[in-house]
């Protein structure tokens, strides 16, 4: 599905990412984490082509994505921060992204599910945190594409919202989907996660499912095995 | 492109700005003409407001758009869609909308003073000509500089320092040195000074097509003689062209390149 060879990429003298080989196989809920600063929003926004790295290769379902902007209508993405056009209305968003994908989608579900219809017809800017990602939400999972990126998806959402979130999620796996997902929740990643990607200063560090890092570390809970990985590099 | 200039195009259509410079130059137009009763003078008199103030406008306006659809261009870069695309399909949008608010602006007032019925047209025509490459040059430019500096503030210090310089300073400096080097024979330098700068070509272009040059003495008859033959009109418009096409295609070139 991803395939990353010996990725580099720089910001002014900050090396971000180093050597970075990764392989993502098609199906399955992949959680990218890793502590803050090490690297997890510049790798997404590699796959998606939006940060140009300095050296190395990617390609994804199979294709280079140097110079190629056509394998994006096979990513659905969800970003970190829901920042969106403010004069626009929730309605013309949707509208627009649609017009723009050219692609079948089934918004309405997505918007009675969330309980988004008293803000169709407001502007985004005058929308809460929350409900601007339930927007994002919609946004992302309306169209039926076989790759989902999610940046830190459960910021700003409430309990209810959550575990239709994490239904959304389980739904499109269940349809042989692969799934990328950064948070710093772990709850979140262990009871969705079927792998584990964990970046540390701009490379992988570790990747496997959550039972080979419980044995690696040798701790009995998820939450403190992943406090073991950084612990055990800091002591290195 | 077309999707996202039609986007860029309505959203600025929607905003209060738009409606203001359009407003700004209906009003300018019909005091001019109906103050003046004259519109050979009313053109002469808007070619020294477009002249210094459509770069202003056009750079300013470019500046503050890229800035402030920082968050739908992030949008659009995950979708499919090709990055030159994104950021021409904005600039034609900034650039289509001024260069509408001017047209329409001030061809509102002169069409309904008369002026098919009159024999400046011609002179009105190269008026909106010069206009509208005026906007498309110095958008580019408001658009290249934007691109180029993350920090809003430098930004937009660096664009009013370029129209600062290509409006009032240049001029100055193109003085100082006709009166630093007036023992040299400077017909050339001269020439080639004023082609270098958009906003001193588009005016000695008007100025030359109004007939005035006689004004301007024996550098106005050595100007006449370039800019008034069919060679002269080709380079200049050519300039013009080579203006508007240059920084346009460095915003392409430098967005492919960007990270975000």
């Amino acid at each position: 599905m991803i395939q990353i060879e010996n990725l580099h990429k720089k910001f002014g003298k900050n090396q971000v990412l180093s050597h970075l080989d990764l392989r993502i196989d098609e199906g399955g809920i992949f959680a990218v984490l890793g502590p803050n600063g090490s690297g997890k929003t510049t790798l997404i926004k590699s796959i998606l082509g939006m940060v140009v790295p300095n050296k190395g290769n990617l390609s994804v379902l199979g294709a280079s994505i140097r110079k190629n902007w056509k394998y994006r209508q096979e990513i659905d993405y969800l970003p970190q921060i829901a920042n969106f056009p403010g004069n626009l209305k929730v309605k013309e968003l949707i509208r627009m992204i649609k017009d723009l994908r050219q692609k079948p989608s089934n918004e309405q579900e997505l918007i009675t599910l969330l309980g988004l219809e008293p803000f169709l017809d407001k502007k985004l800017g005058t929308l809460s945190g929350g409900t601007k990602q339930k927007v994002n939400i919609v946004l992302t999972f309306m169209f039926d594409s076989p790759l989902i990126i999610l940046d830190e998806p459960t910021t700003g959402l409430d309990p209810a919202s959550l575990l239709k979130l994490k239904d959304l999620i389980q739904k499109e796996k269940s349809k042989g989907k692969t799934i990328l997902i950064t948070t710093h929740i772990m709850q979140f990643v262990e009871e969705m996660a079927d792998e584990i990607v964990y970046l540390l200063e701009g490379n992988i560090y570790f990747k496997g499912t959550i039972d080979e890092l419980m044995a690696k570390t040798e701790q009995n809970d998820f939450e403190h095995a992943i406090a073991a990985i950084s612990t055990h590099t800091t002591n290195a | 492109m077309l999707k996202i200039l039609k986007y860029s195009f309505y959203d600025l259509m929607r905003s209060r700005w738009s409606y203001v410079y359009f407003l700004f130059y209906l009003a300018l137009g019909f005091v001019l003409l109906f103050l003046n009763h004259d519109l050979s003078k009313a053109v002469i008199t808007l070619m020294n407001v477009i002249i210094v103030l459509v770069p202003l406008i056009s750079t300013i306006f470019g500046v503050m758009y890229f800035y402030n659809s920082k968050e739908f261009t992030e949008l659009l870069l995950a979708q499919p869609l090709k990055r030159s695309s994104i950021f021409l399909g904005q600039y034609y949008g900034v650039a289509g909308s001024l260069t509408l608010s001017l047209i329409l602006g001030l061809g509102i007032p002169f069409i309904l003073y008369g002026l098919f019925q009159s024999d400046a047209i011609w002179d009105f025509s190269l008026l909106l000509v010069t206009g509208a490459f005026l906007t498309l040059i110095f958008t580019a430019l408001a658009f290249n500089i934007a691109l180029s500096n993350e920090n809003k503030i430098k930004g937009f210090g660096y664009a009013v320092l370029m129209w600062l310089f290509l409006a009032v300073i240049y001029d100055g400096l193109f003085l100082l040195s006709l009166i630093i080097f007036e023992e040299y024979p400077l017909d050339s330098f001269s020439l080639a000074a004023t082609t270098f700068n958009p906003i001193d070509l588009s005016r000695t272009l008007i100025l030359l097509k109004l007939d005035i040059s006689a004004l301007l003495g024996y550098t106005g008859a050595v100007f006449k003689s370039y800019f008034g033959t069919n060679l002269g009109l080709f380079i200049s418009l050519g300039m013009l062209v080579l203006w508007t096409v240059l920084p346009i295609w460095r915003l392409a070139y430098k967005s492919k390149r960007k990270d975000f």
